[in-house]
């Protein structure tokens, strides 16, 4: 597997793909406190990108992507699954990247906000969030955008209810709802 | 968060093996990872139990259905068999947390989930339940979404699960496996009041590991419903909720299987409810003497009093529904 720096992925600081987690009590993980510090080698794909690491742990899915792989799209709010600005998909379902540690997801495929869509290529959603104005201040709005897009794939109803309560796991501040829920009508009522 | 050692479980067999004292067992991470957080759980290793082999959803030989432990809630929810024929789940499931969350929490995770009580999620507080002996913050302090059923001076912990509520009226089994083999437990059997002792939640010895949960055949011609009362109109837990399964011949009540959550430090099941309906007819009388039966041992708290007459509405409202019974009828 061709493996990739976590530099390469944005983040100045990292120096090689091998890749340990750093944490604030300046110990890695240990197996019961008292033995040899613990990290756990994980291979898995981001937005298509293979990266290979070792990661203590303790460090959650998204702690990795913004601290260690300089993906910081994906935002942290609550980081207590309350809140969904951590939304990721994997392995085709949106997921709280908060509640989940790295260490889980060997072989997993990952994407992120940053494999969305670009600037120049946005996604459907990303161009609807836009043209009805799906947020305020934008920090729940990577969030919201990942929950979007998984819901285009979900058992959901049609009405404008049914898409509130699927998308009751990512809460908006500033109280977008009604153009966010509008948003993502708009590509769902597209035709295929 | 203090440090923990990390095992991937790839059989069964290593998962037991890996097992016992603090280590914990990881699914969908929902409870257990918040909690360690909050240093209210602090494992000394965790093994990661997602690759065994336990996420079929598939009928039994006796026409009944077997729901791995690994299967997602939001799969179970959305399993053409759970919809058809046990749709009481389905509603309880899609009732509970949110889309990411049912895409991750297992049905064997969703089944030992840890109550919301906020002292309980709080090292700062006493509480039984985590630190036992310390005492209980709840009894007088903020207890709106605790229990009202099952509760002891030591602890009034509410089961905060939906799922729960429709596997105990449903009459689940949940199978165990263990160093010394497998067992079942009846899901009424499972659960724990906590008593002089709130820490202990269930009937889970150390070490042994809930493969999957079955389902007794549906019973012929009964109607079900899962009706959830709370603060908000989504992604909240219930304050009351009611599981009621009935099968109604004639204008009288044939069968009918009623279990309460929101309001009990377990999954409630009423045998006493269900007896003041059973051979009675579909009447406001008879929904008022079950409602009348399912809080006869209520000892709330002043937080919590509401819940009383909340229950009560919650349990009339849902056999009007699961019977067709419209207002007027018994008006």
């Amino acid at each position: 597997m061709r493996s990739m720096t976590a530099a390469s992925l944005g983040n100045k600081y990292a120096m090689s793909s091998q890749v340990v987690v750093s944490n604030a009590g300046g110990t890695l993980g240990r197996s019961n406190g008292t033995g040899p510090p613990m990290a756990v080698h994980v291979a898995f794909t981001v937005s298509g990108q293979p990266i290979e690491l070792a990661v203590d742990p303790r460090a959650t899915l998204l702690d990795t992507l913004r601290e260690t792989l300089g993906l910081t799209g994906t935002k942290k709010g609550c980081d207590h699954g309350q809140c969904g600005a951590c939304t990721v998909h994997v392995n085709g379902r949106r997921v709280n990247s908060c509640l989940t540690f790295a260490a889980m997801h060997d072989g997993d495929t990952i994407v992120s906000v940053e494999g969305l869509g670009t600037p120049d290529a946005l996604h459907p959603m990303q161009a609807a969030f836009l043209e009805h104005d799906g947020y305020q201040c934008g920090y729940c709005t990577p969030g919201q955008l990942m929950s979007a897009t998984a819901l285009l794939n979900e058992p959901c109803g049609p009405s404008d209810a049914d898409v509130a309560e699927c998308m009751s796991g990512n809460i908006c501040r500033c109280g977008a709802y009604q153009n966010i829920v509008a948003a993502i009508q708009s590509v769902r009522q597209r035709p295929a | 968060m203090n440090s923990f050692g990390f095992a991937l479980a790839a059989t069964i067999e290593d998962a037991l093996r890996e097992s016992g004292g603090d280590v914990k067992y990881v699914a969908g991470g929902t409870t257990l990872i918040d909690l360690m957080k909050l240093n209210v759980e602090t494992p000394v290793k965790i093994v990661d139990i997602n690759r065994l082999p336990l996420k079929e959803i598939a009928r039994t030989p006796d026409g009944g259905l077997r729901i791995g432990a690994l299967a997602r809630n939001s799969d179970v929810a959305h399993h053409r068999d759970v919809e058809r024929d046990y749709p009481m789940l389905s509603e309880a499931l899609l009732s509970g947390a949110s889309g990411q969350l049912r895409n991750m929490a297992s049905t064997a995770g969703n089944l030992l989930q840890r109550t919301r009580c906020v002292y309980f999620r709080d090292t700062a507080y006493a509480c039984n339940k985590r630190l036992p002996g310390s005492g209980c913050s709840a009894i007088g302090g903020f207890n709106r979404n605790l229990a009202i059923l099952g509760t002891s001076e030591h602890c009034i912990a509410s089961n905060p699960s939906d799922q729960n509520v429709a596997l105990a009226a449903l009459e689940a089994t949940v199978q165990i496996a263990s160093a010394h083999g497998e067992r079942n437990v009846a899901v009424g059997e499972l659960f724990l009041v906590p008593g002089d002792t709130p820490d202990r939640e269930t009937v889970l010895e150390p070490g042994e590991l809930v493969t999957s949960v079955t389902l007794p055949p549906p019973a012929p011609g009964s109607k079900s419903v899962y009706l959830k009362l709370r603060d908000r109109a989504s992604y909240e837990f219930a304050l009351a909720s009611a599981a009621v399964a009935a099968t109604v011949t004639g204008r009288a009540f044939e069968r009918v299987r009623i279990a309460m959550g929101g309001i009990g430090t377990k999954p409630w099941r009423s045998a006493e409810a269900e007896a003041a309906l059973e051979g009675m007819p579909a009447t406001v009388e008879s929904f008022e003497r079950a409602a009348q039966a399912i809080v006869r041992e209520a000892r709330p708290q002043p937080g919590n009093e509401f819940k009383v007459e909340l229950a009560k509405r919650c349990l009339i409202h849902a056999l009007r529904l699961v019977t067709g019974t419209d207002q007027q009828e018994y008006a």
